[in-house]
C-alpha cells in the first residue's frame, strides 16, 4: 500500500500537460455565465478612462483662460470648472460601479471553481485520495484559487484600464498635436523592454528562491509537526542549526531576486522622466513657434504621464496574470481528474439485503506491477461471520476496500444477493454495511451530529441507546453541554478509545444489515471492550460480518477465516480446520500461546 | 507587530537609508514641476530657446539622479527586509523549540506552521513595501503642499484642506475593512477545514453516503466567505473614487484661485500649471498607496500572529542541575546509592491547563532501578498523562516527582531527557535514512549500536530486507512504512541512547503478539538494565513487570504485582479477565 502510493502519484504527475491558452480558453469559460459584467466592466472602464483623461484637457483650457494680470476670462473659467466638476462625479461613479462589477464576477467564478473542485473531490476514486498528500489537494482548492483570484481581480482592474488608458491618451494626444504625440509613442516602448530585460535575469533567482523556501517549509512541516519528538530527543539544537543553514541561504536567495526585480520600477520611471522631458523639449519650442499654447502643452504634458504609467503596470499584471494561469490549470489539473467508475445506466438498488455475498475468481492490485490479489473466491451466507487475519501489514484493509467499493476489482466479481456490486448504485451497497474503522474518523460537530451520521433522523432516546450500547454515555454526560459538545478537527479533545467508542456507537445507531469492522476495538480498553461485547454480538447477530482483528478469542468464533500475508489469502477455513492443515495459522495460533507458557517460565 | 521590529535593530542603517533616499528621489521629483514653470514663464514668454533646452537638460539630470537615489533605497530595503525575515524566522523557530508541551497542545501544530511560513512571508513583503514605497507617498503628499506654498501662500491654503480630507478617506477606509479582512479570513478558514475533512474522512463520508449533504455543507461556506469577500470589496473600492473626487475638488479650487490671483498679477500662468501639477501629483500617490494598503494591513495582522506566539513566555522553570545518574546522590547522603528509587511520585496531581478536572489523582509510587513498571487501564484513564511526567513533557499541579532522588524541576530538562529514552503512541519517523533516524537517540552511536537496537526493537528482520538496510531512506512522515514497522523503528531509536529510563506508551499496539512478546523479553535482556515503563491496554504486556500500576480514572485503583493485584484489585481483575477467560488461564 505504501509503495502503491508513491506511483499512483507519479503516474498522475506525468499526465498530460495543457498549455496556458488551453487553460485560459477554459477561465473564459467561466467567465461566460458573466459575460454581462464583463460587458460592464469594459464600458465603465472606457467612461472612466475618457473622462479622466478629458479633465487634463479642461484643465489645460482653464490654464489658456488665465493669461496673465487683467487678462483672465472668468466666465471661461467658471464653465470649465463645472465642466471638471461634472466629470469627476462621473468618473468616480463609473470607477465604483467598475470595482463593484469586477469584484462580483471575479468571486463568483471563484466560488463556481471551488464548487466545482468540491463536487469533484466527492466522487474522486479513492486511488487518487490515497495517492496524494492531503496537503497537496487541499493547497489547491485554497491557496491556488485565491492566487487565481488576486491575478484575475487585478487583470480585470488594471487590464481593461490600461489599455483604455494607453488607447484613450493616444487619442487626445493626437488630436492636441501629432509631432509631439510621436516623440511619446517612440520612448515609451523603452520602458517596456526595460521591464522585460530585468524580468528574464530575475526569473531564476526567483526560482531558486522557491526552491530553498519548498526545502525550508519541508523541514518546518516535518520537525514543528512534531515537535513533541524533537523535544523528547532534545534535538532542538541540531534541529535548529538545520533550519538556520536552509535560513541563511534564503535570505540570501531572497535578497538578490528582490533587489533584481525591484531594479525595474525606477528604471521604468527614468524612462517615463525622458518621456516628460522629450514633451518639455518638443512641446516648448511649439509653444516659441506659436503651433501650441500654454495651456495645451500643460495638459500634454499630464497625459504623457499617464501614457506611460499603464505600461510599467501591465508588466506587473502579466507576471501576476502568468502566474494566476498556472495556478488556474493546477486546479483544472482537479476538476478534469477522472472521477470514479461512473454507475451503469439503471444501476439496481440493493434491497432488502439477507447478507449473501460472494468473491468469484477476483485479482486486485493497488498498482500495476505488483499483483496483490489473486484468483480470491468466497462464499458467506447469510449471518455468517468472516474473520480476517494475519501479521502487521499484511493488507487486511485491502479486503474492506473491495467490499465497500472504495476501490474496483481488476478482474472477477463481487457480488451482494446475487448482483454484481458494479451493477448496483453505491450508495445503497454501502448503506448496507456498517464500518468501523481502525482509523477513527470523526467531523467537526456535535457528538450528536457524529452518532446519527447514518441515521439522521434517529430519536433521541435511540441516539442515547446506542451511546448506553458502546458505553460512551456517561462520558458524553459527563462533557460540559453533553451531547451538543463541539467536536474539532479529527476529534481534537477526545482520545482515541473514545473516538472509537463514538465510531462503535454510529454504527450501532443505524444497524445495517451487513458489518465491517476493521480493529474496531484496538483502542479501546479491554475492560470496555468487555463491557460493550455483549452489544456488539446482539448486533452481529444475524448479520453478515466481517471482522479484521487482532484478538484470537474473536477469530476463534468465526465462521471463516481469512488468512492473509504479504497482502495475499494464503489460507481459508475455519479454526479447527486450519489447526488441522497446520499451516501459517496454525504458527500464527501457536506463537501467541507459547510465548505466553514461555514468559510464565522466564519470571517463574 | 510593534513587537517584531526590534528585528529590524540589526539593519538599523538601512531602515533609515531605505527611505531617506526614497524621499531623496521624491525630492527630486518634486522639482520637476518647479523646472516646468520655469519653461513657461521664463523660456516661452521670453522665447529664449537655450533656456528651455537647459532646462530640458536639468530635467534628465533630476531624473537621472532620481534613478541612482532609487535604486540605493531599493537595495537598502531589501537588505533590511531580508535581514527581517530571516531573523523573524528564526526567531520564532527557536521560540517554538523552547514551548512546553502545554504550550503547543493549546497553540496546535498547523497553526505554528502557517505562522511560520506564510504569515513571515507576509509580514516580510510588507517591510519591504513600507521602506521602500509607504513612506514615500505621505512624504510626496506633503511635499507637495511645502511646494506649493514655495510658490504661492494662499492657493497653498487648499492643500491644506484637502491633504486632511484625503487621510482621513484612506485611514477610514483602511480601519473599517481591516477587521472585515480577517472575518473574510476566518471564512476560508472553515472552507479550508471542509475540504480536509472531506479528503481525510473520505472512506467514512462515502460509506455513510453522505456525499450529498457535506457538498450543501461547502458551498454554503463557499457562500458566506464569497458574501463576505464581495462585501469589503465594494468597501474598499470606494477609496479611488473618494480621493478622486477630493482631489479633482482641489483641483477646481486651485484653477478658481489661480485665477483670481493672476487676474491681480500676484501669480503667473505657469505657477498655476505648477499648482495643478502638484495636485495631481498627490493623486498618482495615493492610487499608488490604495494598491499597497491591502498588502499591508494583510502583514500586520500577520505580524500581530507572529507576534502572538512569541509573546508566549514558557510556564516551565529550567532546572540548572545536570542530571548524572550514575553518581545520584540524594540529599540524605545517608541512603545507598541503590536505595534510591529512579523515579518516584510523591502524591502527584495533574491537571491540564484549561481542562475541567483533574487528570491525575494523588498518584504516589517508587520505581527501582532496573525495575519494570507497568501501567495499564482503561481508555482516558491517565496512563499516558502518568508517563509523559517523567521526562518532564509536563509539570505535576500537586506534589513531587523526583527522579534518582532529586526533585525534577532542578535538572536540566535537556539533560535529563538525554537520559530518558521515549517512545510516544504516534510512531513518528522523519525524512533521512533509518541510521540517520536511529541517531536521533544518540548522534554518536556506532553502527553495531544501531544493529543491537534493532534487534532488541525486533526491526532487524525487516530492515534486512530493505534495500540499503541502515541507509534505506524513509519518506517523510514513514509513509513508505507499516504502522508496525514505524513502531519498531521508534523502540529502536529509544534504545540507540541507552537510557537510564526507558519509557513505553502503548508503543507496541500495531505488533502483533508473537512480536510484543519477543520484544518485551529482548528489553528484559538488556545490559544496562534500564527502567523501564510500559504502557498497555493488554495485560499479557504487564503481567510479569516487577509493579503494575493500574489506573482507574486518574486514580491508581492498585500498585503491585501481578499476583497481588489478582488477589486483591478488582479492576485489574476485571482487565485481566477479559482479555484471559478464566476456563483458558487454567487450562494455561
Amino acid at each position: 500500500m505504501a509503495d502503491s502510493k508513491k506511483t499512483v502519484h507519479q503516474v498522475s504527475d506525468e499526465k498530460r500537460k495543457p498549455g496556458q491558452g488551453e487553460t485560459l480558453k477554459k477561465v473564459f469559460r467561466h467567465l461566460g455565465k458573466y459575460r454581462i459584467f464583463v460587458v460592464f466592466s469594459i464600458l465603465l472602464a472606457t467612461i472612466s478612462v475618457a473622462l479622466t483623461l478629458y479633465v487634463p484637457k479642461l484643465t489645460g483650457y482653464a490654464v489658456d483662460y488665465i493669461i496673465a494680470a487683467g487678462k483672465v476670462d472668468f466666465p471661461g473659467v467658471f464653465r470649465v470648472m463645472i465642466q471638471i466638476g461634472v466629470c469627476t462625479l462621473i468618473t468616480a461613479l463609473a470607477q465604483w460601479l467598475m470595482n463593484v462589477c469586477n469584484n462580483k464576477m471575479t468571486y463568483q467564478v471563484v466560488q463556481d471553481i471551488r464548487n466545482e473542485a468540491f463536487r469533484k473531490i466527492e466522487i474522486l476514486p479513492l486511488k487518487y485520495i490515497d495517492g496524494h498528500p492531503y496537503g497537496e489537494v487541499v493547497s489547491r482548492v485554497i491557496a491556488d484559487v485565491d492566487q487565481f483570484a488576486d491575478g484575475l481581480l487585478m487583470g480585470f482592474t488594471q487590464l481593461f484600464t490600461g489599455v483604455a488608458t494607453i488607447v484613450g491618451t493616444f487619442c487626445f494626444m493626437l488630436s492636441v498635436n501629432v509631432t509631439i504625440t510621436f516623440v511619446v509613442v517612440l520612448i515609451t516602448p523603452v520602458s517596456f523592454l526595460v521591464a522585460n530585460f530585468i524580468a528574464k535575469r530575475t526569473f531564476s533567482m526567483f526560482r531558486l528562491q522557491s526552491e530553498i523556501r519548498g526545502e525550508q517549509t519541508g523541514l518546518i512541516d516535518e520537525m514543528v509537526g512534531n515537535q513533541k519528538v524533537v523535544q523528547a530527543f532534545g534535538r532542538g539544537k541540531d534541529v535548529t542549526e538545520q533550519f538556520d543553514e536552509i535560513n541563511e541561504r534564503l535570505g540570501k536567495a531572497y535578497l538578490k531576486a528582490i533587489f533584481f526585480s525591484s531594479i525595474t520600477n525606477p528604471s521604468t520611471r527614468f524612462v517615463n522622466s525622458l518621456v516628460y522631458t522629450g514633451v518639455g523639449i518638443t512641446g516648448a519650442f511649439a509653444v516659441v513657434r506659436g503651433s501650441l499654447s500654454v495651456g495645451q502643452l500643460s495638459s500634454f504634458l499630464s497625459y504623457a504621464n499617464q501614457y506611460t504609467k499603464p505600461f510599467n503596470e501591465i508588466s506587473g499584471v502579466v507576471t501576476e496574470f502568468q502566474n494566476a494561469v498556472a495556478c488556474a490549470q493546477r486546479i483544472f489539473d482537479l476538476i478534469e481528474e477522472e472521477p470514479q467508475t461512473p454507475e451503469p445506466e439503471g444501476a439496481a438498488e440493493l434491497k432488502d439485503i439477507a447478507g449473501y455475498v460472494k468473491a468469484e475468481h477476483v485479482d486486485f492490485s493497488y498498482v500495476e506491477e505488483q499483483e496483490l490479489i489473486r484468483d480470491f473466491n468466497l462464499t458467506v451466507k447469510p449471518g455468517q461471520r468472516i474473520a480476517i487475519v494475519g501479521p502487521t501489514g499484511c493488507g487486511k484493509t485491502t479486503i474492506i476496500n473491495l467490499l465497500m467499493r472504495f476501490y474496483d476489482v481488476n478482474s472477477g466479481v463481487i457480488s451482494v444477493e446475487g448482483i454484481d456490486i458494479r451493477e448496483m448504485t453505491r450508495k445503497s451497497l454501502r448503506a448496507g454495511y456498517g464500518m468501523v474503522l481502525q482509523d477513527t474518523w470523526l467531523k467537526t460537530g456535535t457528538i450528536r451530529d457524529n452518532i446519527i451520521m447514518g441515521r439522521p433522523d434517529a430519536t433521541e432516546e435511540e441516539i442515547i441507546e446506542a451511546a448506553k450500547a458502546s458505553h460512551i454515555h456517561s462520558f458524553i454526560r459527563r462533557l460540559p453541554n453533553g451531547y451538543d459538545t463541539w467536536i474539532t478537527e479529527d476529534g481534537g479533545g477526545l482520545s482515541q478509545g473514545q473516538k472509537q467508542l463514538l465510531c462503535i456507537a454510529r454504527v450501532m445507531l443505524c444497524r445495517p444489515p451487513m458489518l465491517i469492522l476493521d480493529e474496531a476495538t484496538s483502542s479501546i480498553d479491554t475492560r470496555t471492550e468487555m463491557k460493550i461485547q455483549d452489544a456488539f454480538a446482539a448486533l452481529m447477530e444475524g448479520r453478515t460480518t466481517f471482522i479484521v482483528a487482532h484478538r484470537l478469542s474473536t477469530i476463534r468464533e468465526a465462521d471463516v477465516i481469512l488468512v492473509m500475508k504479504d497482502g495475499q489469502i494464503i489460507e481459508q477455513g475455519n479454526h479447527e480446520s486450519l489447526l488441522a492443515e497446520g499451516g501459517f495459522y496454525k504458527h500464527l495460533y501457536e506463537s501467541q500461546f507459547e510465548h505466553r507458557t514461555g514468559e510464565a517460565r522466564v519470571s517463574g | 507587530m510593534k513587537s517584531l521590529l526590534i528585528y529590524l535593530k540589526n539593519y538599523k542603517k538601512e531602515s533609515v537609508l531605505a527611505p531617506l533616499f526614497k524621499m531623496l528621489e521624491a525630492s527630486f521629483e518634486l522639482l520637476v514641476p518647479l523646472v516646468m514653470a520655469a519653461v513657461i514663464d521664463v523660456g516661452i514668454a521670453d522665447k529664449n530657446e537655450p533656456y528651455i533646452i537647459k532646462m530640458c537638460l536639468v530635467l534628465i539630470a533630476l531624473g537621472l539622479i532620481g534613478l541612482v537615489c532609487s535604486i540605493t533605497a531599493q537595495y537598502f530595503s531589501a537588505k533590511a527586509a531580508s535581514g527581517f525575515g530571516t531573523g523573524v524566522r528564526r526567531a520564532l523557530f527557536e521560540h517554538i523549540q523552547n514551548l512546553t508541551f502545554t504550550e503547543m497542545d493549546t497553540i496546535g501544530s498547523s497553526t505554528l506552521i502557517t505562522r511560520l511560513t506564510s504569515d513571515i512571508n507576509q509580514a516580510q513583503a510588507g517591510v519591504n513595501l513600507v521602506l521602500r514605497l509607504f513612506l514615500r507617498s505621505p512624504f510626496i503628499v506633503f511635499g507637495a503642499m511645502i511646494m506649493a506654498f514655495t510658490v504661492d501662500v494662499q492657493a497653498a491654503l487648499i492643500f491644506v484642506v484637502v491633504i486632511p480630507v484625503l487621510s482621513v478617506i484612506v485611514f477610514g477606509v483602511m480601519l473599517v475593512t481591516m477587521p472585515l479582512y480577517r472575518k473574510v479570513q476566518s471564512h476560508l478558514d472553515s472552507v479550508l477545514l471542509t475540504t480536509r475533512e472531506n479528503l481525510a474522512g473520505a472512506r467514512v463520508i462515502r460509506a455513510f453516503n453522505k456525499e450529498e449533504e457535506e457538498r450543501e455543507r461547502f458551498e454554503e461556506e463557499n457562500q458566506t466567505l464569497t458574501d463576505a469577500q464581495k462585501f469589503v470589496g465594494r468597501i474598499s473600492g470606494l477609496m479611488n473614487p473618494l480621493t478622486y473626487i477630493v482631489v479633482n475638488g482641489g483641483i477646481i479650487a486651485l484653477i478658481y484661485a489661480g485665477a483670481v490671483r493672476v487676474n491681480v498679477g500676484d501669480l503667473t500662468q505657469g505657477e498655476v500649471v505648477a499648482l495643478v501639477n502638484y495636485m495631481s501629483q498627490i493623486l498618482v500617490e495615493l492610487v499608488k498607496l490604495a494598491n499597497l494598503i491591502i498588502t499591508v494591513t494583510k502583514a500586520v495582522a500577520c505580524g500581530n500572529r507572529i507576534g502572538g506566539v512569541l509573546k508566549i513566555q514558557p510556564d516551565m522553570q529550567d532546572g540548572d542541575s545536570i542530571f548524572r545518574p550514575a553518581d545520584a546522590i540524594s540529599k540524605d547522603a545517608a541512603q545507598r546509592r541503590e536505595d534510591i528509587p529512579a523515579v518516584e511520585f510523591d502524591h502527584v496531581s495533574l491537571t491540564y491547563k484549561g481542562a475541567a478536572g483533574e487528570s491525575l489523582t494523588d498518584i504516589t509510587f517508587r520505581a527501582m532501578r532496573g525495575q519494570t513498571i507497568g501501567i495499564i487501564g482503561g481508555t482516558g484513564s491517565g496512563k499516558s498523562s502518568l508517563v509523559n511526567m517523567i521526562p518532564r513533557f509536563y509539570d505535576a499541579t500537586c506534589g513531587m516527582i523526583r527522579i534518582f532522588g532529586n526533585d525534577i524541576r532542578d535538572y536540566k530538562t535537556e539533560s535529563l531527557r538525554s537520559h530518558i529514552g521515549v517512545v510516544l503512541q504516534k510512531a513518528v519517523l522523519f525524512k533521512g535514512t533509518i541510521a540517520e533516524n536511529l541517531r536521533w537517540g544518540n548522534e554518536k552511536a556506532s553502527d553495531e549500536e544501531l544493529e543491537e537496537a534493532l534487534e532488541i526493537s525486533q526491526a532487524k528482520e525487516f530492515v534486512d530486507q530493505k534495500p540499503g538496510r541502515l541507509e534505506f531512506q524513509i519518506e517523510q512522515g514513514g509513509r513508505n512504512l507499516s504502522g508496525g514497522q514505524k513502531q519498531r523503528l521508534t523502540i529502536a531509536r529509544a534504545l540507540v541512547r541507552k537510557p537510564e529510563i526507558l519509557i513505553l506508551d502503548d508503543s507496541a499496539s500495531a505488533l502483533d503478539f508473537a512480536t510484543d512478546a519477543a520484544l518485551r523479553a529482548a528489553i528484559r535482556s538488556m545490559k544496562d538494565d534500564p527502567t523501564v515503563f510500559i504502557v498497555s491496554q493488554r495485560a499479557s504486556s504487564v503481567q510479569y513487570a516487577d509493579q503494575i500500576i493500574v489506573l482507574d480514572d486518574g486514580r491508581a485503583a492498585g500498585i503491585g504485582t501481578h499476583d497481588e493485584l489478582l488477589v486483591s484489585c478488582p479492576a485489574y481483575q476485571e482487565i485481566y479477565y477479559s482479555q484471559f477467560p478464566k476456563e483458558a488461564v487454567s487450562n494455561g
